[in-house]
């Protein structure tokens, strides 16, 4: 009788494991979701902190345009290297501008430039906003008669939406530019022809997916590293724990967010 | 009518793992010092965060003049928020403004005073805890810790509040830094007149800063008196924490 009794919760464990997991995972995608909420609602309504927002602009945007670009002109004289070789295997090298532009503008740019600002600006918001909790700073804000969500949470998301396509449209004309160099320096490509091919080609669309995907990244990368700072737990541990996963949930959600933009983008 | 207290705690309940309060009943008269004793983890945060709007309760009222404050929000919230200051154990100074910035941060960010105004109000209230105008520039990590308590009382006094809350002013602090930060404490609330709540363990600092003293065990109040009855009184939980015994009806939990 004892025997059965001790059976049976050792039986069930792997069940109880899984449902502890679910429901923690429901858990997390409903305070992920309830906190973008409530950062979108402080975004659009008052009080507004404009200097803060400036602050991060140039915090989030400028500071990151050397390794955006840095980035972006490796992978597009990569891309075009690559695009040459396969081209060439059924004597279609000519079409190196073009299929260099467009995983440019289509893909490489908003992605790259979003996993760079994933790295460098969700890491340094987990650990700033962590840092303020770990030391009382967000209470102290709160008995200041100051809504953190409004002076920290509303600038960030702001500001990296609104900067992320923008240092997408640099990376696109680096990353072509990356592309151009290789084919005109190294592969014997007219000049000419190649900037021309690639205008000809190019069209609005191709630009403006990409910025729109940039957008989305944008949030989502403000957003991890907001949300996870905010809610760091157990001091400079914790700060640690928050930085680390800010950074990796924002990576997976942007390739996720990227592919069903991509399959709405190329239903539409 | 005067017998309202300016704030009080009514059957407040919070459990976290397990229960921190256990129907705390406690009050504080307007103008008066009341202090919170008791060992660590005994649930005196937990007290003043949730008088602070910080902590919501399970179960039980916070009353600021008679008005329960539990459940409110926004512009009521912040109303309530505009009536208290805190003095916040490690100071809680924001690392990326200056020294008058932080002082000014309800001015600039809530009350929408023009920062010059701000600024000048904020030197005042520096100068109230001993701290020169120079100091105004500097950046909370050039300050030494006693500094960073004093420019923390600037900033819990600078909007005159009606309520100061300190959250273990003395910790951390040598014997001579405290007894300094004690004697600006007791100057900024008499000076003030306003209600003071504190919580600490140093009983050096609870005698100087407290007219009442109030001792929290288990999530209630088990003796409440003043500075000089400490000695006296013969109730064992204030016996065994002012006399330090290991031993006692308060078993230590390490």
């Amino acid at each position: 009788m004892a025997a059965a009794d001790a059976a049976l919760p050792a039986m069930f464990k792997p069940v109880r494991a899984i449902g502890r997991s679910t429901l923690g995972a429901l858990r997390m995608v409903g305070g992920v979701g309830m906190f973008a909420l409530r950062g979108v609602i402080s975004v659009f309504s008052p009080p507004w902190f404009p200097i803060q927002l400036l602050r991060q602009l140039v915090a989030i945007g400028f500071f990151s345009l050397p390794v955006v670009g840095l980035t972006a002109i490796f992978t597009g004289a990569a891309l075009g290297l690559n695009i040459y070789t396969g081209g060439g295997r059924f004597n279609a090298e000519q079409v190196m501008p073009q299929i260099v532009a467009l995983g440019i503008t289509r893909e490489l740019g908003p992605v790259l430039a979003a996993l760079m600002l994933a790295g460098r600006v969700s890491a340094a918001i987990a650990a700033e906003i962590g840092a303020m909790r770990a030391t009382e700073q967000i209470d102290a804000m709160r008995t200041l008669s100051t809504d953190p969500f409004r002076y920290l949470v509303a600038p960030r998301l702001l500001a990296a939406t609104l900067v992320l396509p923008l240092l997408t449209l640099v990376a696109d004309i680096i990353g072509v530019a990356g592309g151009w160099l290789v084919a005109v320096r190294i592969l014997d490509f007219n000049s000419t022809i190649y900037v021309r091919n690639t205008m000809n080609f190019i069209q609005g669309w191709d630009v403006g997916s990409g910025l729109i995907k940039a957008a989305v990244f944008g949030f989502i990368v403000a957003l991890m590293g907001c949300y996870h700072g905010y809610n760091a737990k157990g001091g400079a541990r914790g700060v640690g724990r928050a930085t680390t996963h800010a950074v990796v949930s924002s990576a997976i959600l942007i390739f996720a967010s990227d592919y069903f933009l991509t399959t709405l983008f190329t239903h539409a | 009518m005067t017998d309202i207290p300016k704030l009080e705690w009514k059957g407040v309940r919070k459990r976290f793992d397990g229960p921190v309060l256990d129907g705390l009943d406690l009050s504080v008269a307007a103008g008066r010092s009341l202090v919170i004793i008791g060992g660590s983890g005994q649930g005196k945060s937990v007290t003043i965060k949730i008088a602070m709007g910080l902590v919501r309760p399970d179960a039980g009222q916070v009353l600021v003049d008679g008005e329960d404050l539990i459940g409110v929000s926004g512009a009521s919230r912040r109303k309530l928020f505009e009536r208290i200051g805190v003095l916040f154990q490690g100071a809680a100074l924001f690392d990326s403004l200056s020294v008058w910035e932080n002082v000014a941060f309800r001015l600039i960010n809530a009350d929408g005073v023009p920062r010059k105004e701000a600024k000048a109000r904020a030197v005042e209230a520096l100068g109230r805890v001993h701290l020169g105008a120079h100091v105004a520039d500097s950046y909370p990590s050039e300050l030494s810790g006693g500094m960073q308590k004093r420019v923390g009382l600037a900033r819990a006094v600078v909007a005159s509040p009606e309520i100061i809350f300190f959250d273990e002013p003395t910790t951390g602090l040598d014997p001579i830094t405290s007894a300094a930060i004690n004697e600006l404490i007791v100057d900024q609330v008499k000076g003030l007149g306003c209600t003071a709540v504190s919580i600490t363990h140093d009983l050096a600092s609870a005698r100087t800063i407290g007219d009442e003293i109030a001792m929290l065990h288990a999530g209630k109040i088990v003796w409440r008196g003043a500075p000089a009855e400490l000695d006296r009184t013969d109730n064992p939980y204030v016996r065994q924490f002012v006399d330090g015994r290991a031993d006692g009806p308060m078993a230590s939990t390490v």
